[in-house]
């Protein structure tokens, strides 16, 4: 593979997929947010009494 | 008699007749790291270890990195079986808090814009002349984290460990010299004096449980080859968010760390042979070491611009410079650029959401990078 395509290959993919991997993760957690919402009585739990 | 005598005296002045202009430039270049991290403490736990490292393998004679050196034993210990930044990073995810990412996921797409600078500093060394895989660690200096170039380095590019370790740790420590003329440069007075809310969403006990394993599973199935770096840093946050090995994760945090950097400083400080290390080819990979990660600040700060553009003003662009792996120096830098424009404007906390997620970003993107070759038939 020549030094151009191999160039041209890395800056497209590496840098599209690292984006998109990150988007990724971003939807992920915005979900997980979603699906297990913080509680109040989580702090409450774990302050000392 | 008398030749026993001159032979015995020969033994003792050898060291200096075998010294070298080269050497000598180089105990100087030790000395000069050891002044960095000594009196200016920049990064001064690798800087010591690197700058001293450097002065003991340019003494001749001392055979300390031929087989059996004792440098050469860390080295081949450490460095050679990936060991000892995989260590850093498990010490990593154990004392990196990463909630300010977690409580607001878009920042994660600052994280990867930050990391832009090693794709584009890829082509640049390719257009240079650079082999394929000298470029390639050449271009891992953008990831602006210190173990994970001497990761890619050290499998890909191992002669060339010396130089790209020193620029990734030295402009790491002079993030805030970097990064103000190119975040002032991009941006416009208006966009820099934007304060943006500050409402802390606390996340879920739950949610920051399964963030490492997700990451971990969902990362390490995207890019395989880079599995190694992200489930060494999930694990130590995984460590520390679940609380239960307590012991395991201070542990990771502050013994083995330590213990690790002290190796890995010295080991890098190993590989500045004056012989090998002084050419043309270092200053080149210094200055595209330096491009790299300008080119991550400014590409960070373009798209901290769009975000400003989509919210309608609502986000401030200079939080996109944080998206580097420096953390969390390259955060205090923007929230202190934000103050100049407006003293009452504190963009720590977001700044600091677009800085862990620069951290996860890094390795992500060394991961993807070497996925990607993988693919490529490259390695």
């Amino acid at each position: 593979m020549d030094n151009w395509t191999f160039g041209v290959t890395m800056l497209m993919v590496g840098m599209g997929g690292t984006l998109l991997t990150l988007g990724i993760m971003s939807v992920i957690i915005a979900l997980l947010k979603k699906i297990f919402p913080y509680k109040k009585e989580e702090e409450e739990g774990s302050s000392p009494s | 008699m008398l030749e026993a005598f001159v032979n015995g005296f020969s033994g003792l002045i050898a060291g200096f007749l075998h010294l070298q202009a080269a050497n000598v430039i180089m105990i100087m270049v030790g000395g000069a790291l050891l002044y960095l991290g000594i009196k200016k403490d920049f990064e001064p736990l690798l800087l010591v270890p690197i700058g001293f490292g450097c002065i003991l393998v340019n003494i001749p004679l001392a055979d300390l990195m031929e087989p059996h050196g004792f440098l050469r034993t860390i080295y081949d210990a450490g460095i050679m079986t990936e060991l000892f930044p995989l260590l850093i990073f498990i010490g990593i995810g154990a004392m990196t808090d990463f909630s300010p990412v977690l409580e607001n996921p878009l920042t994660f797409l600052l994280g990867a814009a930050g990391q832009f600078g090693i794709f584009l500093t890829l082509a640049l060394a390719l257009a240079l002349g650079f082999s394929k895989l000298d470029a390639v660690s050449i271009g891992i200096i953008g990831a602006c984290d210190g173990p994970t170039a001497i990761y890619v380095t050290s499998q890909y590019a191992p002669h060339l460990l010396g130089a790209v370790s020193v620029a990734a740790y030295s402009y790491m420590s002079l993030v805030p010299i970097i990064q103000p003329p190119i975040m002032r440069f991009l941006t416009t007075e208006k966009e820099r004096t934007v304060v943006m809310k500050t409402s802390r969403k606390s996340v879920s006990k739950t949610t920051r449980l399964l963030f490492p394993l997700i990451i971990t599973v969902v990362g390490g199935l995207i890019a395989p080859k880079g599995l190694p770096l992200l489930g060494t840093i999930m694990l130590g946050n995984l460590m520390l968010e679940s609380g239960a090995v307590e012991r395991l994760t201070k542990a990771s945090a502050n013994e083995i760390a330590n213990v690790v950097t002290l190796l890995l400083g010295i080991s890098i400080g190993a590989t500045m042979d004056g012989k090998v290390f002084l050419q043309t080819q270092t200053l080149i990979i210094l200055g595209l070491g330096f491009i790299a990660i300008c080119l991550d600040t400014a590409c960070g700060v373009l798209l901290g611009k769009v975000l400003y553009l989509t919210s309608n003003g609502k986000v401030n662009p200079l939080i996109g410079a944080a998206g580097i792996s420096a953390f969390p120096m390259s955060a205090r830098v923007v929230m202190k650029e934000g103050q100049k424009y407006n003293k009452k404007n504190y963009l720590l906390m977001h700044a600091m959401g677009a800085n862990a997620a620069g951290q996860i970003g890094s390795v992500i993107a060394a991961a993807v990078m070497l996925s990607v070759l993988k693919g490529m038939g490259i390695i």
